[in-house]
């Protein structure tokens, strides 16, 4: 099997991030909350980075902000796949009230920006971790059931759908052997673009202060804190910028590698 | 002799694929194809699917269509290379000098803009007429074309017209600039077989009046057979015979020519009606949720176990409805059906599993009826797990026992659909309704996406299979050749009615009412002027006129 320059360049990128993510109280220099130096030290051989707004390795906090930004967003995309496209499949498969039910009450959550939804549910919920996991995954996932639904739909009009219904196929059956392989494609490529949307939103939520709490780092809280030294010429809050940028691009150069091997109809041996 | 109006010389086509994980490489399709078009002639370019006829048609217009190139060779149209002609003098030919008629004129006419417009547009382009002139010519050509209301058609937007109406209005088109030489692409194969006749004859006699010469490319030697002066049989790119139309079809010398011109000759002895009936259908009236039109009207009909029922029709007819309802997807409104002595429920939801078991079914389409997602082992061993509990071993020689049965072989279990032909995959397909071991098959059009000869080999399969495992079929089609092959008894269908039931031998001998009369006589026939007798000689006009 050979691996396309792109997808390996790609593997390698997203390979060092979760690497970095899982290994990071073995990797990093300096501990998450300790305070090592003075306040935006310039990159030296003692701290890569240079130091943050209270004098802590910038460079400690990147991966320990990482492991968190990462774990998050990962917990969140697989709970809204999961949730998503079963809930999607279900409905598609199902017709009729099922689906004019669920399909409905989607739009109504839908309707509401996400972010004001998850503002408001964060100010009266406390500040966690799994909260902040659940309230995303189930945010996400009514995206995740529009694409399923709409995927499944033309697929259950098929007459291998109806040939396995005639059988009298149960709908466990349908959804997962029928559907499901054949609906995987678009959501591949949608889970590469879901993750980084994922980044980014538990990154804005740490910056409105409402995500990652103190002294805890994430992407999102190291551009809060260290906003104010961008007015100074300090590059320590565009850090988890790059961070993003290039986890991003490498995560969609792997689905999109993955995409090729799964659109394939002759089980990928040409 | 005089100069040809179309010279193809030694024409090579080539084409670039993919395979996934190799290198792109470059294919030939046509290998150097030879033949002569004089002015006011019509030659018939006949093979089967990827026999590149078509390819060779719009290559007379120095065009290739998606990814395919034309690498080699020469066509002279009115005296001028135009493969070696720049761009600009390829557009002056397209449109003016040679035009195309394609399959599918509901696909082909932007559904945005009125019939005229569309008819006249390349006329006008060119330069060949001004709008006015364009238009009368275009009504002109209408009322010739046998369209209704030829002066107020044009103002219509496609989806106003019927089928064959538009197909006539796209022979308008390609005839409106006035042109040396029309292409027809399978003009009359998405139409049903009694429309079609009176499209192919609107079509024979507009090129005999305009004196146009045409390449008429089609699948169907019965068809080519009324409208050409040459035939040019192709397979695999490469020519096999080339001759005048009467010796082509009465005299063919290549062996591949004699199996196109003798398809369809399979002889079945008609069975006797037997005391027991495994399928009866009683007064069954059908309607779609919300519509208040009924497709069904009080449906009657009965079959025998191990026989054969066709069911005819146009499409429309309710046929597939009918089907529809036997296997529960759409409960009847009215009357009920009686299976091997039992009351069916009219849902499928409420049948048990042994009925659903016993009565099995087969698509039209082998493409969209097999799962591209799982190997032919999957498809084939689902129907002997989920009824027989079969696993391991005993169902793998299940499997193998299947595939030998549809003379396929060994090595095929792990192939995905996507790795086999057409006929492959039908035979697949009646693997796995075989493997449910049912008492019915119900066979919706099964041979209609095929080959004439592929077709013919699924017929002989289907008819072996009967003998073997004593299934009786009830084959839905539109084509009254496979009814003569493989029926026992037959049901006529014409809006949502049967207007005609029994034995083989019965319906298709005379009085005829009217429709089974038009049916009938609509089938081509492969014999020189069968298309002006059969004019001449019926008793009702076809519907979608």
């Amino acid at each position: 099997m050979r691996i396309p320059l792109g997808a390996l360049l790609g593997l390698f990128f997203t390979a060092l991030f979760f690497a970095m993510a899982i290994f990071a109280s073995w990797i990093a220099p300096y501990g998450m909350a300790e305070v090592v130096g003075d306040v935006w030290e310039p990159p030296s051989d003692k701290f890569m980075l240079g130091t943050d707004s209270i004098g802590r390795d910038l460079l400690s906090r990147m991966i320990y902000g990482g492991q968190t930004t990462i774990f998050i967003a990962t917990a969140a995309t697989v709970l809204s796949f999961t949730l998503g496209s079963v809930l999607g499949f279900f409905a598609a498969v199902s017709g009729g009230w099922v689906d004019q039910s669920l399909s409905r009450f989607v739009d109504l959550i839908m309707s509401i920006p996400s972010l004001i939804f998850a503002l408001v549910v964060l100010s009266v919920m406390p500040t966690t971790v799994p909260i902040l996991i659940l309230l995303m995954g189930l945010l996400d996932s009514t995206r995740v059931y529009r694409l399923a639904r709409a995927v499944a739909v033309d697929i259950t009009v098929m007459d291998y759908v109806e040939a396995a219904r005639l059988r009298g196929e149960k709908i466990v059956w349908i959804i997962f052997r029928e559907t499901l392989p054949n609906a995987l494609s678009p959501l591949v490529a949608e889970m590469g673009l879901r993750f980084i949307f994922a980044v980014l939103f538990v990154s804005t939520l740490s910056f409105l202060g409402l995500g990652v709490q103190p002294p805890q780092a994430d992407w999102g809280g190291i551009v809060k804190e260290n906003k104010e030294g961008i007015n100074y010429g300090i590059q320590a809050a565009l850090y988890p910028a790059y961070a993003i940028a290039t986890l991003c691009i490498s995560i969609n150069l792997v689905a999109d590698w993955v995409l090729n091997r799964t659109t394939s109809l002759k089980g990928g041996r040409g | 002799m005089t100069e040809p109006l179309l010279k193809v010389r030694g024409l090579k086509i080539g084409a670039t694929i993919y395979p996934q994980g190799e290198r792109p490489r470059e294919i030939e399709i046509v290998h150097g194809v030879d033949f002569d078009l004089a002015p006011g002639k019509v030659l018939g370019l006949i093979g089967e699917s990827g026999a590149g006829k078509s390819t060779i048609g719009l290559a007379s217009m120095a065009y290739g269509r998606g990814g395919v190139e034309i690498t080699g060779g020469e066509v002279w149209v009115n005296g001028r290379d135009i493969l070696k002609s720049g761009l600009k003098d390829v557009r002056s030919l397209r449109g003016a000098e040679v035009t195309y008629v394609s399959q599918s004129a509901a696909a082909s006419f932007n559904p945005a803009k009125q019939i005229m417009e569309q008819v006249t547009e390349a006329a006008i382009f060119q330069g060949k007429f001004s709008r006015s002139k364009a238009e009368e010519r275009a009504v002109a050509l209408f009322r010739k074309l046998g369209l209704p209301d030829p002066e107020n058609i044009g103002a219509r937007y496609p989806h106003q017209v019927s089928g064959g109406q538009l197909q006539r209005c796209m022979t308008a088109l390609a005839l409106c600039p006035e042109p040396d030489l029309v292409v027809f692409d399978e003009p009359t194969t998405a139409l049903d077989v009694t429309t079609q006749i009176d499209v192919l004859k609107a079509i024979k006699d507009a090129i005999k009046d305009t004196g146009v010469a045409a390449l008429y490319i089609t699948h169907d030697l019965a068809v080519v057979a009324q409208v050409s002066d040459h035939i040019m049989v192709l397979q695999q790119g490469a020519t096999v015979e080339y001759g005048t139309t009467d010796q082509i079809i009465n005299h063919p010398r290549e062996p591949y020519t004699k199996a196109l011109v003798s398809v369809r000759s399979i002889q079945h002895e008609e069975k006797q009606p037997t005391d027991t009936p495994i399928l009866r259908v009683e007064g069954v009236t059908a309607r779609y949720k919300g519509t208040s039109f009924d497709v069904l009207k009080d449906i009657n009909v009965e079959m025998y176990a191990g026989q054969t029922l066709a069911v005819v029709g146009e499409s429309g007819s309710g046929k597939s409805t009918l089907a529809r309802v036997i296997t529960g997807l759409l409960p009847p409104s009215a009357g009920k059906i009686n299976f091997d002595g039992r009351t069916l429920t009219p849902d499928l939801a409420t049948r048990p599993l042994n009925d659903l078991r016993e009565l099995q079914m087969i698509y039209q389409m082998a493409d969209t009826a097999m799962n591209p997602r799982q190997t032919v082992g999957t498809i084939i061993g689902r129907p002997l797990e989920f009824y027989f509990g079969l696993k391991g071993a005993e169902k793998q020689k299940r499997i193998q026992e299947l595939l030998d049965e549809i003379e396929l072989g060994k090595g095929f279990q792990d192939r995905y659909p996507a790795e086999l032909s057409g006929g492959q995959k039908q035979r697949v397909c009646i693997a796995r309704a075989l493997a449910a071991k049912p008492k019915l098959i119900i066979c919706d059009e099964v041979t209609s996406a095929l080959d004439p000869l592929v077709a013919d080999g699924i017929l002989k399969l289907l008819l072996n299979l009967q003998k073997i495992e004593d299934v009786a079929y009830l084959f839905i089609t539109h084509d009254l050749a496979t009814v003569r092959a493989i029926a026992d008894s037959i049901a006529v269908m014409y809006q949502g009615s049967v207007v005609r039931y029994g034995s083989k031998s019965k319906v298709l001998s005379p009085p005829f009412d009217d429709y089974t009369d038009l049916l009938l006589s609509s089938v081509p026939e492969m014999k020189l002027g069968w298309l002006e007798d059969v004019i001449a000689n019926r008793k009702m006009a076809s519907a979608g006129n």
